[in-house]
């Protein structure tokens, strides 16, 4: 882990949906960090506030000198709109890690792996799964459920949808909560114990289980795969936020 | 450096500061690396131990029992909230200290071990002198499950991880060793005054 904070330039700044943008920071200090870890960010105002916040790693380890990261706006926030709003290619901020315990996988952990996310949860999932494509590591079995209002709301959505066509091993579950398109075929509920006993079904019991979103979404869905049987310590969870989705 | 465009969002003036890097919360936010373990109170038991020796030991009647202790305190977490004006109930480890008969302490270091395997490091004397608790109640409410419940330890002076969670010992070291969190890189110790986070802060 690396502590001391450093300058981060914005090479890039992409539209995922309307709520979330991704940004692409060169930090050349920042050593390789592992699938599922995050960084800290710090802002400074003139009068010398300052206001940090995690930021979960998007992209892979093997992209070499640069890193994604994904911010999803809350309105009344300090900290994101001041992302979606003002920041743009050159801009610099600090930045500190890779921070972050066991809620990191690498291939070389293997599988069957059940990711679950709610919102932008996904996006340190997003981090394993595109590990696992650029370490080639096909034949490791994950599902990936991924809980979003809308479908406009799914972030990822064309990378995920054709990750999954080319992948047998991997499968790809959206469930909508609050719109759902004429003609979806997907889930249309908050995920509970029926739709997590589907997946499993379709993955077969998972090795390791990633749950990471809002922290409401967390305790249920952790709960609900204990309660299940799936060992607590198999289970790594990531708490995104005071408030559900 | 300064971030351009970046005024800070203007907050209500809070009553005391907050510490470096901080921003308060009304909210209570949770940070566990796992699923929350569901402990039953009765076959929950509280040890003391030293080199493989039970110094005291607890089921829920008897810490229930021995005198309780309020603290109204502020609380700090690593991932940046912070949250005033906090009420928690519990028995001091003073008090523990006493009702098992032990003067000096055992050893200078801690290490808290918990239902599903958490355990965090802290030096003995952060515990004594009124600074830390075995919490039960938080805001005149059963501790939940989520926030640590039934029973916690809980030090706030120091960033919430060292508060372990679902409480089942603290052994006694004679040297500092790393918890969960700190093998992972974080402070040994953990001020949030400091903004001791991480290694080397
Ligand atoms: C380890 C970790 C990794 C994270 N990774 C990401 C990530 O990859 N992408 C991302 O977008 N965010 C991520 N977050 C959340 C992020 O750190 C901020 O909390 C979030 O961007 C809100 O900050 P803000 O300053 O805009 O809002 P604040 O000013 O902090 O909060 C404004 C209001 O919104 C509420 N709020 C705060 N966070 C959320 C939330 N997540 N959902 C709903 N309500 C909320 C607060 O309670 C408050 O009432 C992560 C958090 C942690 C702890």
């Amino acid at each position: 882990m690396t502590t001391g904070w450093q300058i981060a330039t914005v090479e890039a700044v992409k539209t995922e949906t309307d709520r979330a943008k991704t940004f692409v920071l060169s930090a050349p200090g920042i050593s390789r960090f592992r699938p599922g870890q995050h960084i800290d960010i710090r802002l400074t105002a003139p009068d010398g506030y300052q206001a940090q916040r995690s930021y979960s790693i998007a992209s892979p380890p093997e992209d070499s000198g640069v890193l994604e990261v994904t911010v999803e706006l809350i309105e009344d926030g300090e900290v994101s709109p001041y992302f979606h709003e003002v920041v743009r290619a050159g801009d610099q901020f600090e930045i500190r890690g890779p921070i972050g315990g066991p809620f990191t996988w690498q291939s070389t952990e293997g599988g069957p792996l059940l990711l679950i996310a709610g919102g932008s949860g996904i996006v340190p999932l997003m981090s394993m799964l595109r590990h696992r494509s650029a370490s080639s590591a096909f034949n490791i079995p994950v599902l990936l459920l991924y809980s979003s209002r809308s479908l406009d709301d799914v972030i990822y959505r064309e990378e995920l949808e054709s990750m999954a066509a080319q992948d047998d091993h991997l499968q790809v579950d959206f469930t909508l909560t609050r719109q759902r398109p004429d003609g979806w075929s997907g889930y249309e509920r908050r995920v509970d114990d029926e739709m997590l006993g589907e997946v499993i079904e379709k993955l077969g019991a998972p090795r390791l289980s990633y749950v990471c979103g809002p922290t409401a979404f967390v305790e249920s869905v952790a709960s609900a795969l204990v309660e299940r049987g799936l060992e607590a310590d198999s289970i790594r969870t990531e708490r995104f936020g005071p408030s559900g989705t | 450096m300064l971030s351009r465009g970046f005024f800070g969002k203007k907050r209500p003036e809070a009553s005391r500061p907050v510490p470096p890097g901080q921003y308060l919360e009304d909210g209570f936010p949770v940070l566990s690396a796992g699923p929350t373990p569901r402990v039953d109170l009765a076959t929950w038991d509280l040890t003391f131990e030293s080199d493989g020796e039970v110094l005291g030991k607890w089921d829920w009647e008897q810490l229930k029992s021995l005198p309780a202790t309020d603290m109204h305190v502020d609380l700090h977490c690593v991932t940046k909230w912070s949250k005033h004006d906090t009420d928690w109930r519990g028995v001091s480890i003073d008090d523990l200290f006493e009702a098992a008969g032990i003067t000096d302490p055992p050893g200078d270091y801690v290490m808290a071990y918990s239902d599903g395997g958490y355990t965090t490091n802290l030096p003995t004397e952060d515990l004594l002198d009124g600074k830390a608790l075995i919490a039960y109640e938080y805001d005149g409410e059963p501790l939940e499950p989520a926030h640590g419940g039934p029973v916690r330890l809980f030090v706030p002076h120091l960033y919430l991880w060292k508060s372990a969670k679902w409480i089942r010992g603290l052994r006694f070291m004679e040297q500092d060793a790393p918890g969960f969190w700190e093998a992972y890189g974080y402070h040994m110790y953990g001020d949030p005054w400091k903004e001791q986070r991480y290694i080397g802060d």
